[in-house]
């Protein structure tokens, strides 16, 4: 076997606990550009890479988001929306391109890193701990924070007044919209600079995603750039003031969220005409 | 260095350990480091086919051990027949009683509709089945007991040949390892580690407890031998002129003969052991353990029955552990449930499998032998270290006489130093799996 | 009276002792499952932690007893106890340091470290028994009863004694203190909040700036302290013998699952649980029944369901029972 500290296929969950930490800083390898004075807030710039030592995913893929805006990625199955995202929170192995935090290449730091210079990330999944209060799930949020967070708890709690209401519950219990809420205010909770949203409808009833959708513009309003990641494209879209098309992690089509809607081909090849 | 090449000096290093005993401390020491060697390399083959091949995480080695004596001991010693008597038959009843109790809470758990109805059912059957179940079992069990306890106070065995007892209690550790098995892997893969630890101490517990069944911490001693006994040979003149052709006092060379002999046998069953493990790990069935082990999605999906496989081979490495444990019994002459601990018979089996390489049998036969030698041998070595540390101390000095007791425990240290510097530095074992 | 002299039997063999060794398992579960939570494998060399603890404590004592220190009526060893805390301390940070990170840093699968863990239970045993030898030691002192039966007796008149040690009685004070603290600290403090949001989600909580290596030496000192003092109770209680810790283990395991590994309360649920099973299953029933059913149907027998050697089989069977039919523990562990 290759792997000399594998578990030989052990199932042995009564000895051991499953689930241990999938959460690895990716190395990057590029070449950091000259950083241009006008360019977004944020930019992943001619991204190449994929997961360790595998096949590239992306190919000279940028995303970017401006201050004030909601960018999204949208693309078929397969595209390389997360994996892009995940490339511009440093979570995968860059060999080509860089990525710029306002205008200072943050393209060697690790996830963790990235958070304290200002990134907030939504996972997709599991983001939430489900066995934790609300308000301790916030609490955790603002754990890098010395100073006083309960000002910002209040602003959460404002934005999402649900969360107010079951502050007192386990998050577990929580509905699926619910829980979103919770992942998307534990984010929150370090004030971050911009706020990274891995598919943050993916699995909630039609009715659910329009308030999620709501609340997200509502945390766009208060300034923070939100990159998106999602699987409905077309109501994405809508909200958004950029819009990427990737396919096969190259950037197809990218523009204004209207201009991509209005675009012909967008909508043949997979906006469903 | 080919890996032929790398493992023959492997073997041939720890064959130099032995000999080097053999020269300091005498041919009977290297001999019985031999005989017990033979016995850990087949229990950690045992146990090698459960890890190695297929993952399974048995900690309940040292039951399966003591199951295998169990059988030499019900084979091989002779019946008391005023114990059976007196009791034998109630014994059987109560037995037979106990188990018809089980299978019908079974039945009913199957049969009846789900419901506090069952549920009643099944405990008014198991409680009144369990005092039904005692009030024949104790009495006869008493009067067992009572059959001159000093001597016998158990039924005694069947009499037979004891190498009858190897396979029988390959049988008997099978068995087990079925009702395991089908418990703990068939309702879910998850439970095993846990149901075999438990397992293993409530057999040492029966042993220790059910005298009539094998006198319990009283022991069992004399098990009849399957080589002749030296006393027997020394008075055997053709034996006796033979020593004496060599040149070797006859009591010398009556137990080194006795321990060859053994070794003989011993050999026998680990060639036979060692080359079926290395055709069933070539075989397809072999292959596909090992595929089940690396992804058992993958293989789960493409059809394959993961939780029969990993019953299949969890009963075969017992069944062999069981052997082991039988051969142990009979070399020892008597079986002491008092003296079975899971840091022995267990983790100390592991120890061998996970030194010698997991998955490959041959290095769980390096593994018994290195492991074995160490066991037995760091203890003289402590006392010649402690002796040299202690020289210059006085006599009388606490310090010195605690530091030359502490010696016996350096067993404990080395194992636990071993085994964490191989999975350190060589985690692929002495002889990985290739 | 006879109904009064059955309750009196009743708590005077199961419940006092039952209480009093149910402690002893919790503490030693919660450490279990404390580990399992944090890092994520079983550590069977936790019997042995417990036995250097209690090693410890007993040295201690005994020199303090040497010094003439007394804090009569109560055991010496209560005082050495911090003693032997920070020696574990001490101790399994050094083996943190030394074995478990490395495999921590190589992402190493649950089952190896579980393996590590039976080299670190060998190492650990043996240098108890390097130390202080496998024999048996006593170190209680202090006043041996809180009620004595004869005072019991004359006091209430009934016919069945009551007595209840100042061990026992320690041993439950200690042990509500104890598990106070544990859910004061992992449910109001940051660190102990950290902890338990690792424990639920290893991802999220690097996420959001909890430093693992942080939160697991915080882990090992807490699991150093619990399996100190719940090794020195259980060893002030019976005798201390290091072979006895290791033995444990299958108790304490089978408390921490039946509750529910990772989950602290069912720890303590499970201890209790498997404690009462124990002693009652294998204490012989026949005073208690001889006091509350008539003359005639009084049992000739010990009424003994199994014989005390059986403990080991009460543990596994109620094990058995819980994961057939709730798998996670009865408090919903964070297993699967």
């Amino acid at each position: 076997m290759s792997d000399p500290y594998g578990d030989r296929g052990n199932k042995d969950r009564s000895i051991t606990k499953g689930g241990s930490s999938t959460l690895q800083a990716g190395r990057y390898s590029g070449q950091p550009g000259p950083a241009a004075s006008d360019e977004p807030f944020l930019i992943g710039s001619a991204m190449t890479g994929g997961y360790g030592k595998g096949p590239d995913i992306l190919h000279d893929c940028t995303i970017a988001v401006e201050k004030g805006e909601i960018a999204v990625i949208v693309g078929p199955n397969g595209a390389g929306k997360s994996t892009a995202m995940k490339a511009v929170f440093g979570m995968l192995d860059l060999r080509g391109g860089d990525v710029r935090l306002d205008g200072e290449s943050i393209a060697s730091l690790s996830p963790q890193a990235r958070v304290v210079k200002g990134m907030g990330f939504v996972p997709q999944t599991q983001n939430i701990f489900t066995t934790m209060t609300v308000e301790e799930n916030l609490e955790m949020g603002a754990f890098i924070r010395k100073d006083d967070f309960r000002g910002t708890m209040e602003q959460v709690y404002d934005l999402f007044p649900i969360l107010k209401e079951k502050r007192r519950q386990k998050a577990g219990e929580l509905s699926g919209g619910q829980r979103q809420q919770v992942a998307v205010g534990r984010a929150l909770m370090t004030r971050p600079k911009v706020l990274m949203l891995d598919e943050p409808t993916a699995g909630v009833s039609p009715i659910v995603m329009d308030e999620l959708f709501d609340r997200i513009i509502e945390v766009a309003r208060t300034g923070i750039p939100i990159l998106m990641v999602e699987q409905n494209a077309r109501q994405a879209l809508e909200i958004a003031d950029k819009g990427y098309v990737l396919v096969q992690g190259c950037n197809a089509h990218s523009g204004t969220g209207q201009d991509l809607l209005a675009d012909p081909e967008v909508r043949r090849s997979f906006l469903g005409g | 260095m080919s890996d032929g090449l790398r493992n023959s000096l492997l073997f041939g290093a720890v064959a130099l350990l032995i000999v080097g005993a053999g020269v300091i401390q005498g041919a009977n020491t290297a001999l019985l480091i031999v005989n017990m060697g033979l016995i850990s390399a087949i229990m950690a083959i045992g146990v090698n086919l459960q890890w190695g091949f297929a993952g399974l995480f048995n900690i309940g080695v040292m039951g399966f051990v003591a199951l295998g004596g169990l059988a030499a001991v019900l084979i091989a010693m002779p019946p008391t027949t005023e114990a059976w008597a007196a009791g034998g038959l109630g014994v059987i009843v109560a037995l037979l009683l106990g188990a018809a109790t089980v299978v019908l809470a079974v039945l009913v758990r199957l049969r009846m509709p789900k419901g506090p109805l069952r549920l009643l059912a099944m405990l008014v059957i198991l409680i009144g089945g369990f005092f039904l179940y005692r009030s024949v079992f104790d009495p006869a069990t008493s009067a067992v007991e009572a059959v001159n306890p000093a001597g016998t106070g158990y039924l005694g065995g069947l009499g037979l040949p004891v190498i009858i007892g190897w396979p029988v209690g390959g049988l008997l550790a099978a068995g087990a390892a079925w009702l395991v098995g089908k418990t703990a892997l068939g309702l879910r893969s998850d439970y095993l580690a846990i149901a075999t630890l438990g397992i293993a101490e409530i057999t040492i517990s029966v042993l220790k407890n059910e005298d009539w069944l094998a006198r319990g911490v009283k022991n069992v001693v004399g098990l009849p031998r399957p080589v002749p006994y030296e006393v027997d040979l020394q008075a055997s003149e053709g034996f006796v002129q033979a020593a004496a052709d060599f040149g070797m006092d006859p009591v010398i060379a009556s137990a080194l003969v006795v321990k060859l002999a053994y070794a003989a046998l011993f050999t026998a069953v680990l060639v036979v052991v060692l080359v079926g493990a290395q055709l069933a790990l070539k075989s397809p069935w072999g292959r596909m353990m090992r595929a089940i082990r690396d992804n058992e999605t993958a293989a789960e999906a493409m059809g394959k029955d993961v939780t029969r496989r990993h019953l299949q081979i969890f009963v075969l490495g017992s069944a062999v552990v069981g052997v082991a444990g039988a051969m142990m019994t009979t070399l020892d002459a008597q079986l002491t449930p008092g003296t079975y601990q899971p840091l022995r018979f267990t983790f100390l089996i592991w120890v061998m499998v996970i030194v010698g390489g997991s998955g490959n049998n041959f290095g769980s036969v390096l593994g018994g032998f290195l492991i074995w030698f160490l066991w037995v041998e760091v203890e003289p070595m402590g006392h010649v270290l402690m002796s040299l540390v202690t020289s210059g101390m006085a006599d009388d000095s606490a310090i010195k006489a605690n530091l030359l007791d502490s010696a016996a425990h350096m067993r404990m240290l080395t194992m636990g130093l071993v085994l964490l510097l191989v999975l350190r530095f060589f985690p692929r074992g002495l002889i990985p799996e290739k | 009276m006879d109904a009064l002299n059955a309750l009196v039997a009743l708590t005077n063999f199961v419940i006092v002792p039952a209480v009093a060794y149910g402690s002893q398992l919790a503490l030693g579960a919660l450490g279990v499952t404390l580990v399992y939570g944090i890092l994520r494998f079983s550590n069977f060399a936790h019997g042995d932690t417990m036995a250097f603890g209690a090693m410890i404590v007993v040295l201690v004592t005994w020199g303090l007893q040497g010094a003439g220190v007394s804090i009569d009526p109560l055991p010496t060893a209560l005082l050495a106890i911090p003693f032997g805390i920070l020696g574990t301390i001490v101790l399994v940070l050094i083996t943190d340091r030394l074995v478990y990170r490395f495999y921590r840093a190589q992402k190493a699968k649950p089952v190896i470290l579980v393996i590590v863990s039976m080299g670190v239970m060998f190492i650990m045993n043996g240098i108890v028994r390097f130390i202080i030898g496998p024999g048996d030691q006593r170190f209680a002192d202090g006043e041996r009863f809180i009620v004595s039966a004869r005072d019991f007796k004359e006091w209430s008149g009934l016919a069945e004694p009551l007595a209840i040690r100042t061990t026992q009685g320690i041993t439950v004070v200690t042990a509500v203190i104890v598990v106070a603290l544990l859910f004061w600290f992992l449910g109001r403090t940051r660190t102990g909040k950290s902890m338990r949001a690792y424990s639920d989600n290893e991802d999220l909580a690097l996420l959001s700036g909890i430093n693992p290596e942080r939160v697991v030496m915080v882990t090992w000192i807490i699991v150093a302290a619990l399996a100190t003092i719940a090794g020195t109770l259980y060893g002030l209680d019976k005798s201390f013998k290091p072979f006895v810790y290791f033995q444990l283990l299958l108790p304490i395991f089978a408390s921490a699952i039946v509750g529910g590994l990772g989950n602290p309360l069912g720890a303590i649920a499970g201890g209790y649980l498997i404690a009462f099973a124990e002693v009652a299953i294998t204490y012989p029933l026949k005073k208690v029944l001889g006091y509350l059913l008539p003359e005639s149907l009084a049992p000739d027998g010990l009424v003994q369901l199994l014989s005390t050697d059986y403990k080991f089989a009460v543990s596994f069977v109620i094990l058995l029972i819980v994961l057939l039919f709730k798998p996670t523990g009865l408090f919903d562990g964070r297993a699967h």
